[in-house]
Parts: C-alpha cells; structure tokens; sequence
C-alpha cells in the first residue's frame, strides 16, 4: 500500500515551472530519500504535502485519502493532513518549552491530558531527550533542538514524518550520529519517513530507495544505495553522487581507446564491460578508480600533486584533458612519491560508459 | 470538503466558498484607518491652503510667506537648524569616537550621562537653561556677576545664539547615538589591514575609519537637522518672549492670535506647507545620501575592537568631557530640582529659602494641574494601546498577507512621523472641527489622541515589523501542519513570539505622549491640559517655581515608566 | 635564512572566567624563508593570537620575535615595533576589504600611504590585479563582488608592496568549499610568483596539509609537534595530534610476548609487532585509510555497517567487542553482515593512561 502518492503533479512560480508531472508513491514503513541539486523543485514538493502550496496540476493522497486535487476541487488545509514535518530550521517555537512543543500537536487535536502526558513523554524518550522537558529551546545546541523537532513530528502523526534538510545545519560528526538516530527510531515504530536533501552521502547513508532528481525537476533515478553506486542510470547521476571524470572512448579494429585529440592511446584489448558500440560515447570513472601503473600504455603528465590529508590529489594531463586522480594513503604507504611533472601510466578500474554529450567527441 | 484557509492562493479559497479570511478583512481595515487618521489632516492642509470656501486662492498663500515677520522666522529657523546641527555633529562625533574607540576611562558614567536627554522634552530643558543663563535673572548670570563684580550678566540666553546652543547641547547625543553604535560594530580588521598597508593610527583614522562611519554621521545629522526644523518647545521657552520667532512658533503664534477665526488659521495652515516643503528637501537629502552609502561593515568573527591609547591625553579628556556632560546633562535637571523647592522664584538658593510648598500647591489644590496628570497618563496608555493593535495588525498585513498596495500602506504609516507636530496638529484641527461628516472633535481630549496616534504609530509599525520579520515562515507553518488553524497559530505562535517587541514599542509611544507639547499645545481645550501645556502655562503665567516642581513630577514619571521598559526588556534579548 | 624567528614567546590573559590563562606558552619557531608554514589547532589553541604577535597586533608578556632577522618584538628590552613599519602583508579571515574604496583604491592605499608617484602605483596596482585574477575591475566596488572576489581583492592588497612576509588568518573559512580549494592553488601561485614567506592560520587540517611545507599542530597554547604534512599525518607524537589530523580508530590492546592482542581476547594475535615500552596495555591508532580490507589475509572481522561516501565507501567493522573504521574505493564491496580479514599498514601506538593536557582540556570545558 502506498502510504503517500503523487499523481502527476505540477508546481509553478509564475510562468516558471517548478516541478513537471511528478509522480511518486512512498511505501508505508520505508525512508524514501529525495535528493537534487537545490532547485530542483524539493521544497516544492514538501511544501505541496504539507499543503503549504498548491500545485497547479495533480493529485496528492496521504494514507489512500485524497488530500489534494486540482481537478476535483479538493484541498485540505495543512491542520487536517496530519503529517508530522521536521523544518530545516527546526522551527522549534522558542517561547515555548520542550514540553509545549512536543505537546502542542495533542493539544490542538483535543486529546486528554493524561494521554498527552504519556504520549509526549513517549516521544522524548524515543529522541532521548527525557530530563530536558522544562528546558527552553534556547538552553538547547543545534543537535538538541533537531530532536525536540522530531520529537514534535512524532506526537504530531504516529505514521509520516517528513524532514526537509534536517542536518544541514549541523557538523559533520553531530550529521553522523544524528542519521543513525533517525535510523533506529524508524525501526522502532515503523514510521513512513520523507526525507528530502540536496546532500547525496547522507541520502545514500539513511534511505532505503532513493530518488535522484534532475534540476528541471524530473527523476533520473529510484533505488537503493547500492544501485545508485553501482549502478548509475546517468551521466547526471554518475556526476551528482562524487567527484567524476568524462573521457571520451572510441572503439577500432576491436581496441579500445582513449580519444584524446590526435593521440589515441589504447587501453583495452578486450570489450569493457559495459561498453556502447557503435556511437560516441564517454567513460565515467572516479579519481580513486584510476590507478597508477607503469606497465600502461595509457600515459599522462602529472600537472599538480596535493597532499589532501585523507589521500593524495592528482591533476593528470593525458592529450588535452586534465583527469583527477586520487590515491589513498595506503597506496601511498609503498614509499613511491609522484611528482609533478612525472609521466606516469594509467589503468582504469571499474568504469561506466554513456553516451557523449554534442561536440565531446570530436570526428 | 473541509474547512479550508489558503492564502497565497485566492483561486482555492474560492474553492471552499470563503471569499474573505481574517487576512482579507485586516487588509481592508488598515486601509480604512490609515486613510482617515493619515490622508485626511494631510489633504485638509492642502485643501485650505489653496481654497478659501469658494475658489483656488493662491494669492493668500503669497501674502502670507512673503509678510516680514514670516520672512524672518524662515530665516531664524533655518539659520538655527543648520548652525545648531553642524555643532552637534562635532561634537557627537567627538564623543562617539572618545567611548567608542579610544581607552578613556569611566566609560560606563558617560554612557549613563548620554541617556538622560533622551529622557528629557525639550521645552523642559530649554526652560532649565532660561533658568540659568536668561539675561535678566538667570541664576547663573547672576553668579558670575557677583563673583567677578560684573556690570550686566554675562550671557544671554534669550538670543538666536542661544536657542543655537541649547540645540547643539540637546541634540549632539542623538548623533553621538548613531556613530557609537557603528563604531563599535565595525569589524576590527578593516583598520587593522590599513595598518598592515603601512598607514599610522591618525591616517587610518581619516581614511578608514571615519569614511566608513559616514553613513552613520549622516543619518545622525540628518535626524539632527529634521527634528531641529520642526522644534517648537525650544524656541518657545527662550525665543518668544524675546520675539525671535521660528516657523513652528510662528504657526502656534498665528493660530492663538487668530482665536479661532479661520483665515487666520488658514495662514497658519499656508506656513505649515512652507514648513513641510523644507523638512521635505532635508529627507529628500538623507534617502539620497543613505542609499549612496549603505555599507556591509559589520560581518567577521566579532572581535573587540582594539581601542586606542590616548596615553599623555587621557586624563585631561577625561577631565574635560565630565566637566562638559556634567555641564551640559546635569546642570539643567539641578537647576530644575532648585527652583521648584523654593520659597519664590529670584529667591537665592540659601537653606531658609527651601520649601516643598510648590508641590503641595500643584498635586493638591490646583485642579487643572492634576487633572492635566491625568490627561496625559490617558493618552499616553490610550494611543499607546492603539498605536500597538494598529502596529501589530499593519505589520502582519504588510509582511505576512502582503496584499497588492502593502508598500503604500507603508509609506502612509510612517508619512506622519517625518511631518513636524505642528503641521500635524493644524491638520487634526482642520480635519476634526466638522469639516467630515460633521464629527467635530476640536477642544476634546479625542483630537489629542488622534494626532498622537497619527504622529507615533511608525514606532510600533518599525518596532513590530521588526519582530515579525525575524518570525520565520516555517514557524507558523510547524504549528498548521501540528493541527492548529490560521488563527490559533497567530495566537499561539505569532504573537508570543513578537511580545517583547510589543511591550517596548508600547512604551516608545507612552513615553514621548506623557511629555508631548508641540502637538497639544495647539489642539487642547479647557478641559484637555497635558502636563506639557500645564507646565508651560504654570511658567507663562509667572509661576515660575510650580512649572519647576512640576517639571520634577514629569521627570520623575518618565525616568520610572523607563526603568519599567528596561526591566521588562532586560533578559528578553535572544528571543 | 630564517625569515621569522620566535623565541620563548609568551601569552598571558586574565579573564573573569578562568583567571590567568597563558594563552601563548613558550613559543620557538624558526620559518624559512620561502617556506609555507602552517599553525593548525583547535578554536582557542593560541595559532590567531602567535599570528597577532607577529603582525604587532598584540604585545608579548615574555619572548623574542625576529622578522627578516631584525627584532620586532623584544619583551626584556620593551622594543615594539607598529604593525606598519613591520612591512608584513596580511589576510584576513572577513576579508577586510574597505566598503567605501572601489578595487583600485584599496589596492593602491598601501602603496599611496607610502607615496610611491602615482604612475608607479597604476602599474603595480596593474600588476596585482592580474595576478589575482581581477584585471579589468579597477572601477568596481567591493560590496558588488561575491566573497571570493572580494578576498582576491585583499591578496592583491596584500602582495602589491612585495612584502617579504605574509600572514594569513583563515583566510579561506569565509568561503564556500568548492572556492576553498581553488583559492588553495591560487595563494600557492602567488607564492612562487612573488617568493614571500607565508604564515597560514587555519583549524581546517586538510587545509594545512594540502597548502604547507611545514606545519605545526598546536593546543591550548602549546606547540604539540612541527613537521612536514606527512610526517604529522603518519607519525603523530601524542593523541591528540593524531584525532586532529583527521580521522582515528583507537583501540585498546594488550602485549603479550612480542604479539598484540585485543584486550581481552588473547586467542589470535593481531598480525604485527608490538612495540618494546614494556607497558602492557596500548592504545592502537590506526587511520581508516591505512587498513587494508579483503577477503583473504588478515585479522578476522565483521562488517557491521556500510556507508557510501562521495570519495569511497566506509565500513564498521566489528574487532571483537570493539569496532574500526575502514575506507576503501567504491569496488569490490562488503555488504553488512559479511566477515572480512583487515590488514594494519601503519600502527602507531601510545601509553593507554590519561595525559596531562586531557585533564587541562576538561578544566576549561567546564568552566
């Protein structure tokens, strides 16, 4: 059963179309990632749900109820919807106590006092926030007010919470702890939970499935995280989710080469795995994927070596393309240093193929 | 379906069948109020200026700014205004540099000291200054003559000059005000890279430091300059027994001479557009120059600005500055205290000739006096109350409904806050003596209350918009999607939230009302004394040491209702 | 040469808080000339103050400072020398630029302050420019620019008087990541274009390593350790120089006859030597990085997570009842759940008790 749907929805800013026939269903029980570059029409989306915005085409169900229709004149106000949302700014009402906060949603809906007593109490202890009822949201750090506003989401609707960039603003180490809470909590009650970024690691790192958008608002791809790593649907994809390389590949007489202006260097003697004969196309292949290998034919001038700190970052000139290579610290325990202005032999592990883009591939 | 409210989209409220939501009928009201308490005295000045019942009549308009006395009072009131504010500004300047950038020690008393004209009417400090230096008896004069066996007293406060002085002495903390506060949020590293580049602390004075403060410096002056040109206590107090007339005196001097009769409050009205037309060029100037000179200086790590070591200079600056604050702040509220304990005013001030008599004779017997109290506590609670619904309620609908036209409603609202009181106060006259539908509110309390409202409804509009604006969306949006309705989530969470800011804005229109007399002295009747009024007529009537005690009871009102604001303001930053 | 010299300097504060804090403890340095040297720490370690004192913003309650072999700062003798007859070109973290001034005039104020004729400044403002990548904008005025422009503007500043020196304090913190690193190279540029002596203030360590030639880790106003980025990367001399250079596993060992063990569980040896101090419980620091994960040879672990990461993939493996982190490229996957053998490339050891600066740390997190 889909716990959420969209139904071919449409937002637009005017005469600027936000986000173009949208359809998605959420599965009761999962996390569903929504992740796109900032503009691709997230915000919009969420904000539809809540029924903050009125898309301009299309349906929206909440729990198999039509909450929203263009066509049938239908359209709930956000009050009745009950959805539980974590704000990016947590929008944790600073007059109020952790208590009132956490409160507020029972009290409107008119639930006895001794039940909210328990339900809020519920709550605080499923983001391990007991003992801090009486504090005010200002006493609270960043880590703290987030887990008022999950707290909140959860008295607010026992089954959706939807969280718009929740752990932006937080640092990276606080980022970690605080995906792994939000982790346990759901396998504790089971709750259907949105979560719309534009950061892809902490998508990969918490969602079930996925979505990939594009920055037109369509979706590239729905999957999970070993999907969308391995197996990119596209360029945009393969791109959005880490540092990449494009080189453009061609293949002759069975060999496969790397297509740098005049200079053709071959680097393969057999068919690659995945590769599109027959028309232009390009090898996606991240820095850590290209390793250094004197036996290689495939030669490169090294124009730039940094010490990163985690790994070494290499800018290598092959033809009239610059790749980023990059090799982790345990290569580099092998006592060989490269240099810049080194030629050095590159091997490629692991790479995709997709279609060139206009003019990539020169004929 | 369900209850439904939206409101970016009229098209699905439509839906529903609700055509107006509490944002629409808001909308509507403010437009209403604003149009009577705003455009009316506007339109009614103009309207009489150039209409005499039966035609357009622009020959008065000429008669009456081309007359002598008229001529001069221009004269004086720009010669005052400009003189008076380019003092101010060195001064003020001097100082916020002094507290602001330099190690002078004892900063906390000075800062102390610069509060309390704020607190102080004007009229009330000129009358303190008449006290001490008017050419005949003022205490002061009398003093040094005696001392040093002079013929005739020294100063003479009762001359162009010495309206000039009173100003500068009144007005430079405003400006010290504006560039302290930019000083001192100044990102320390803006000087600090001048003197990497080589410059010597003076150099990087001159070309970073003051450059940079400029924008401040000139909305100080410029607030200066505008709150000079429509001043009417000061030169009332020790110019017009004198005869030195300004264009706000003038007005009040046209109107009461003319003793209701229209034509001549019909020339009053033609100065009042004069009066208008020359504050008009002075805010002309400032949008002009603030928009030119808007910088971002205040960004960084904040960091305490290094200050700079007056060394050798330090301790006769200090000397000098207390001296000159003391002189300036303090003098005037001691004379003050002084006369209204003694026994007679001219009396010296000996032990014997003490007495708390003035105080008895003014809160005890003398009706019109506490009742003039009691007027003034009810306007300033009565269009305090109001100024803060009709704030709260303009700002939501300009911030948050955003209607088409919010920008107009804006402009309106802060309109009269630049008009001078005087021209407001010939406006209310016009406006309320049975000119619209026949509501005549001349010589009730009710015409004071309007024109207070009019006049300080931009301070809780600023205030409250201010508030609301740091209110972020997504705050109103947790409480609808948590179950609440628009209006409980305004209950709930919008005015909670912007409280604090309520309360002080309250207290920013309470307190100029208690002390008001440019507006009132114009618009009271018998029974509608204000303490301002009461005072000034206790002084015009001779009493000199009942206007001082008086004077004491006002101040002492306004120092509590202060303390007041700053208790409840006090921990509730952050929020 | 040595460009700029400390010696034995010292800081001291008195604040309400913590009473006297020496905010700046014995400070020795020697920095070539050319060289790129960064002081990395922790917020409140001391690095912006030591920089501060050497620009002559700050004076010094003990020590010696030498700039070019001239002395600037002698404490005993009382000599001081102003900020701006040090000769120092200087960056800082909020740019600085001046608001009221357009690109040009800021540029040109160090040269005008020293009243170089005026056809000399357009030349060398010319030249600045150009090397930051801002030729053309002489006219424009700062608060039009983005904040990397606006920091270009102070390099240009900063190199147009071919200071022998200079200072950057967090220059990079202001702006975006992506920005971060390219303005990286660029200093990195100017640097061999000019041949200035650079002093890099920063509490981003990948910052540090990827900019210096020689670095120093500093906190609570002492110096830790200084060294080349990789020596401090892989041989860090305590604790706290190793969390701070980036990621650590640090797991609690026993020795045992020349082997290593995980304490508790003497059953099988970590594959590596132990160390001869004679204590027998260790810590074992390792860096994610550095362990090698495969499903042949090693010590015998469980995945118990697995996180994609924009650079690599990372895994939890469980050691017994303890856990490391392992990074390792996007092939050849684990998934949870599935046994995997781990291989330590670099252990470095430390003593297991508690150190001094650990207790210092906690008396002033609580205050």
């Amino acid at each position: 059963m889909a716990k959420i749907k969209f139904d071919h929805v449409t937002v637009k800013y005017g005469n600027h179309t936000v986000v173009k026939d949208f359809s998605l269903e959420v599965k009761e029980g999962e996390i569903l990632g929504i992740v796109g570059p900032s503009g691709c029409g997230k915000t919009s989306l969420v904000r539809s749900l809540g029924g903050f915005l009125n898309p301009d085409e299309g349906d929206i169900y909440i729990s198999d109820n039509l909450v929203y229709s263009k066509k049938k004149r239908i359209n709930r106000s956000p009050e009745t919807r009950r959805l539980g949302i974590v704000f990016q700014d947590y929008a944790i009402w600073p007059h109020l106590s952790v208590y009132d906060n956490v409160a507020y949603p029972l009290k409107k809906r008119k639930t006895p006092k001794a039940e909210i007593d328990k339900l809020v109490r519920q709550a605080l202890e499923q983001v391990r926030m007991t003992g801090y009822e009486k504090h005010m949201p200002a006493q609270l750090s960043g880590g703290q007010q987030q887990r008022v506003a999950i707290a909140r989401a959860l008295t607010s609707s026992n089954d959706i919470i939807i969280m718009d960039e929740p752990i932006t603003n937080l640092d990276a180490k606080l980022r970690e702890g605080m995906l792994d809470e939000i982790r346990v909590l759901q396998q504790n009650l089971h709750t259907t939970i949105i979560y719309i970024t534009h950061d892809q690691e902490a998508a990969l790192q918490l969602c079930d499935r996925v979505v990939i958008m594009e920055p037109n608002g369509n979706i590239c791809q729905i999957g999970t995280d070993e999907d969308i790593i391995e197996r990119p649907a596209n360029r945009f994809v393969f791109k959005f989710i880490g540092v990449s390389n494009f080189i453009p590949v061609v293949e002759e007489k069975g060999k496969y080469y790397v297509y740098q202006a005049k200079k053709e260097l071959c680097y393969a003697e057999k068919k690659p795995k995945g590769f599109i004969s027959g028309k232009p196309s390009v090898m996606g292949i991240r820095p850590m994927d290209i390793v250094f290998d004197d036996e290689s034919p495939v030669k490169g001038v090294i124009t730039q070596a940094v010490f990163l700190g985690t790994l070494f970052n290499y800018f290598v000139k092959i033809g009239g393309a610059e790749l980023r290579v990059q090799r982790s610290m345990l290569d580099s325990l092998d006592g060989r240093e490269y240099k810049e202005g080194e030629t050095v032999g590159l091997r490629f592990l692991n790479e995709k193929y997709y279609d060139a883009e206009e003019g990539e591939v020169r004929k | 379906m369900s209850m439904s409210f939206t409101r970016k989209n009229s098209d699905l409220a439509r839906m529903d069948g609700k055509k107006f939501g509490l944002d629409q009928i808001m909308t509507v009201l403010c437009f209403l109020i604003l149009t009577t308490v705003v455009i009316l005295p506007v339109v009614m000045i103009i309207y009489n200026t150039f209409w005499d019942g039966t035609k357009i009549d622009l020959e008065m308009f000429g008669r009456v700014i081309f007359r002598e006395e008229n001529l001069t009072a221009m004269k004086n009131t720009v010669i005052i205004a400009v003189i008076s504010t380019i003092f101010a500004t060195i001064i003020g300047v001097f100082f916020a540099w002094l507290l602001g950038r330099s190690d002078i020690p004892m900063k906390g008393l000075m800062r102390w000291l610069f509060s309390i004209p704020f607190m102080i009417p004007p009229f009330l400090a000129a009358m303190a200054w008449d006290m001490m230096f008017s050419g005949r008896g003022g205490y002061v004069n009398r003093f040094l003559m005696s001392i040093f066996n002079l013929k005739s007293a020294p100063f003479n406060i009762n001359t162009l000059a010495g309206i000039i002085v009173i100003e500068v002495v009144y007005y430079f903390p405003f400006v010290y005000m504006q560039v302290v506060s930019a000083l001192e949020r100044m990102d320390p590293t803006l000087e600090e890279s001048a003197r990497i580049a080589g410059a010597k602390q003076w150099y990087v004075i001159r070309t970073v430091t003051l450059p940079l403060t400029i924008p401040a410096i000139s909305s100080g002056t410029l607030l200066v300059l505008i709150t000079s040109l429509s001043n009417y206590g000061i030169p009332r107090m020790v110019g017009s027994s004198k005869n030195i007339f300004t264009l706000p005196t003038k007005i009040v001097d046209l109107v009461n001479r003319a003793g209701g009769d229209f034509q001549g409050i019909r020339e009053a009205t033609a100065l009042s557009v004069v009066l208008v037309i020359v504050v008009s060029i002075a805010l002309f100037v400032q949008r002009k120059l603030l928009k030119a000179g808007r910088y971002d200086i205040i960004k960084g790590k904040s960091m305490r600005p290094t200050l700079i070591k007056l060394r050798a200079a330090k301790y006769p600056l200090l000397i000098v500055s207390l001296v000159f604050l003391t002189l300036v702040v303090l003098a005037p509220l001691v004379i003050i205290v002084l006369v209204s304990l003694l026994r007679a005013y001219g009396l010296p001030f000996a032990w014997e000739n003490f007495t708390l008599a003035n105080y008895t004779k003014i809160l005890v017997n003398n009706k019109a006096v506490t009742d003039s109290i009691q007027n003034s506590l009810f306007l300033g609670f009565s269009s305090g109350f109001v100024c803060l619904f009709l704030g709260v309620m303009l700002s939501y609908v300009i911030y948050k409904v955003k209607p088409k036209g919010s920008g107009i409603l804006e402009t309106l609202a802060v309109l009269p806050y630049s008009l001078p009181g005087t021209v407001m106060a010939i406006g209310c006259i016009l406006a309320w003596s049975g000119a619209v539908f026949g509501i005549t509110l001349y010589n009730s309390i009710w015409i004071i209350m309007v024109a207070y409202i009019a006049r300080y409804l931009s301070y809780t509009l600023k205030s409250c918009s201010a508030s609301l604006q740091q209110v972020h969306v997504s705050l109103e949006d947790a409480s609808r999607a948590c179950g609440a309705t628009h209006m409980e989530s305004l209950a709930d969470v919008t005015l909670p939230l912007i409280k604090p800011a309520m309360i002080s804005s309250f207290f920013m229109v309470f307190l100029p009302a208690m002390r008001e007399l440019t507006t009132s002295v114009l618009l009271y009747g018998p029974n509608s004394r204000t303490l301002g009024v009461a005072i000034q007529n206790l002084r015009d009537n001779g009493y000199m040491t009942q206007a001082a005690a008086l004077s004491v009871v006002a101040i002492i009102i306004i120092m509590v209702c202060n303390g007041v604001v700053k208790f409840i303001t006090r921990d509730r930053k952050g929020v | 040469m040595d460009q700029i010299v400390l010696k034995n300097v010292t800081k001291r504060f008195t604040t309400k808080t913590l009473g006297t804090v020496t905010a700046v403890d014995n400070f020795n340095l020697n920095v070539r000339e050319g060289e790129c040297f960064s002081f990395l720490g922790p917020s409140g370690c001391g690095k912006t103050t030591t920089l501060r004192m050497i620009a002559g913003f700050e004076d010094l309650s003990e020590g010696e400072i030498y700039l070019g072999g001239a002395p600037v700062s002698i404490r005993s003798r009382n000599l001081y020398v102003p900020p701006e007859d040090r000769g120092l070109g200087m960056v800082f973290q909020a740019f600085a630029v001046w608001p009221h001034m357009n690109i040009f005039d800021n540029v040109a104020y160090p040269l005008k302050v020293k009243k170089v004729p005026a056809a000399e400044i357009r030349e060398r403002v010319k030249k600045a420019l150009k090397h930051c990548s801002l030729d053309g904008m002489e006219k424009v005025f700062p608060s039009d620019l983005s904040g990397g422009q606006q920091q270009r503007i102070a390099l240009a500043r900063a190199i147009v008087t071919s200071p022998k020196v200079m200072l950057l304090d967090e220059p990079l913190s202001n702006l975006d990541p992506k920005l971060r690193e390219t303005m990286r190279f660029e200093i990195k540029k100017l640097q061999k274009e000019f041949n200035f002596t650079i002093i890099f203030v920063t509490h981003d360590q990948s910052e540090a390593m990827a900019l210096s030639d020689r670095m120093l880790v500093m906190d609570m106003g002492v110096v830790k350790q200084i060294g080349t980025p990789t020596e401090l990367y892989n041989n860090p001399t305590d604790k706290f120089v190793h969390s701070f250079l980036g990621q650590s596993n640090f797991t609690n060992v026993e020795l045992s006859g020349g082997r290593v063990y995980l304490k508790g569980d003497r059953s099988v040896p970590l594959g590596m030597e132990a160390p001869k101090t004679g204590e027998t419980e260790m810590l074992l620091a390792t860096r994610p990085n550095t362990i090698e994960i495969n499903r042949e040879e090693g010590f015998r672990g469980t995945v118990v997570k697995r996180v994609f990461l924009t650079d690599f993939t990372e895994y939890i493996v469980a050691l017994g009842d303890q856990t490391v982190r392992v990074q390792a490229p996007h092939r050849n996957m684990f998934r949870a759940g599935e046994t995997c053998y781990l291989r330590f490339a670099n252990p470095i050891w430390y003593s297991a008790k508690k150190d001094a600066s650990d207790a210092e740390r906690e008396r002033r997190t609580l205050v």
